[in-house]
């Protein structure tokens, strides 16, 4: 449900970044562990694009994949989700990536 | 001067200057590196300023619809308010029910309605904190619009956030709602009076919640019976202490 406040902050910020051209396309980095649903986020910018000069534009969102060191012996552990138990047995596990949420780059015509 | 973009470099399309390429197509490439919450946590840092300034210290409470936040809350403000200047930000998607409960417990509250909005974000709690004007050394106890997903990610300027899971839930939603659990600074089990009349184990609970958030403290409660409030309100005290400690 919060991707459309999401959707919504993007917009204001390609808008005002757009100097009024028309914005042909979006790219988004979301991470695997950023707790965003590329899916619900990609409707709701279209959405809330009518309307504003990203009508009609294209997000393209990059996934990046979790990753964490575990905290017991030190080991690096890809995550898919929000938790994740290293080869040890720990679970304290420090993220490293995966969380990003970021406007990487936009086109506009 | 480029005609696509107005800039003073001359070159041939297709190469990138600051912040810029030129597509062959004429269309413009903007590198812009933004962070969506960015703005957000911007005032989230505001808020979290405006509080220390004056020795106050909001705690961002968070649970399923049903909980019993807001019962928690009641029971907080009259066995507390004598001892902490409490306020409290209520967040709902509509109706003042909850603010008016507070009120009648005796602390002074302000609702904020998020219509469609599943979280509360720190702009809401910044015009909130106006119309409060929370005192020197105030606790503000912000409860968040029910919902174990979306105010996860929001930052408010608190100094912690506080899951209160509850026993008819299901000893299940750590792990199925690992977000929000993750965040916690502490997780309270509310309705342990419950315990007998449904299948909750409690064990397996705190293991659950040990997976997604290693460490973190639990505190089992009954916010209608009273049970383990106690532990409840040295944890409030010793958050406030910690807060209040010249850096």
């Amino acid at each position: 449900m919060h991707e459309l406040a999401l959707a919504q902050e993007i917009l204001d910020v390609v808008a005002a970044r757009s100097g009024g051209a028309r914005v042909i396309r979006v790219v988004l980095e979301v991470g695997k562990l950023a707790a965003v649903l590329p899916d619900a986020l990609r409707f709701c910018f279209d959405l809330a694009a009518e309307d504003t000069v990203a009508r009609g534009a294209r997000l393209e969102i990059v996934e990046t994949p979790g990753r964490a060191r575990c905290r017991g012996c030190g080991a690096d552990v890809a995550l898919d989700r929000p938790y994740g138990r290293c080869a040890c047995g720990g679970s304290d596990l420090e993220w490293l990536s995966g969380e990003a949420l970021r406007i990487l780059e936009m086109e506009v015509a | 001067m480029c005609a696509t973009c107005g800039c003073r470099e001359q070159h041939e399309h297709h190469h990138a200057h600051a912040g810029h390429d030129h597509a062959p197509d004429g269309h413009r490439l903007i590198r812009l590196e933004h962070d969506v919450l960015a703005r957000n946590d911007a005032l989230a840092a505001v808020n979290r300023r405006r509080l220390a300034e004056r020795g106050a210290v909001a705690i961002n409470l968070l649970a399923a619809p049903g909980a019993g936040k807001t019962t928690l809350l009641e029971r907080t403000i009259r066995e507390l308010r004598a001892e902490i200047p409490l306020v409290v930000i209520e967040g709902d998607q509509a109706t003042d029910a909850d603010a008016a409960r507070i009120r009648a417990a005796g602390a002074p509250a302000v609702q904020v309605n998020t219509g469609t909005g599943c979280h509360l974000d720190a702009a809401m709690v910044a015009r909130a904190l106006d119309e409060l004007d929370p005192p020197a050394g105030a606790v503000v106890l912000i409860e968040n619009v029910g919902n174990l997903v979306c105010p996860a990610l929001f930052d408010l300027g608190e100094a912690v956030k506080v899951v209160v899971a509850s026993v008819p839930e299901g000893d299940d939603k750590p792990t199925k709602y690992p977000h929000m659990f993750r965040a916690a600074g502490l997780v309270l089990l509310n309705k342990i009076d419950l315990a007998p009349h449904v299948a909750f184990d409690r064990e397996r609970w705190r293991a659950r919640v040990h997976s997604v958030n290693p460490g973190v403290e639990t505190l089992a409660v009954s916010a209608t019976g009273g049970a383990g409030l106690d532990a409840w309100y040295a944890w409030l005290r010793g958050c406030r202490a910690t807060e209040r400690r010249p850096a």
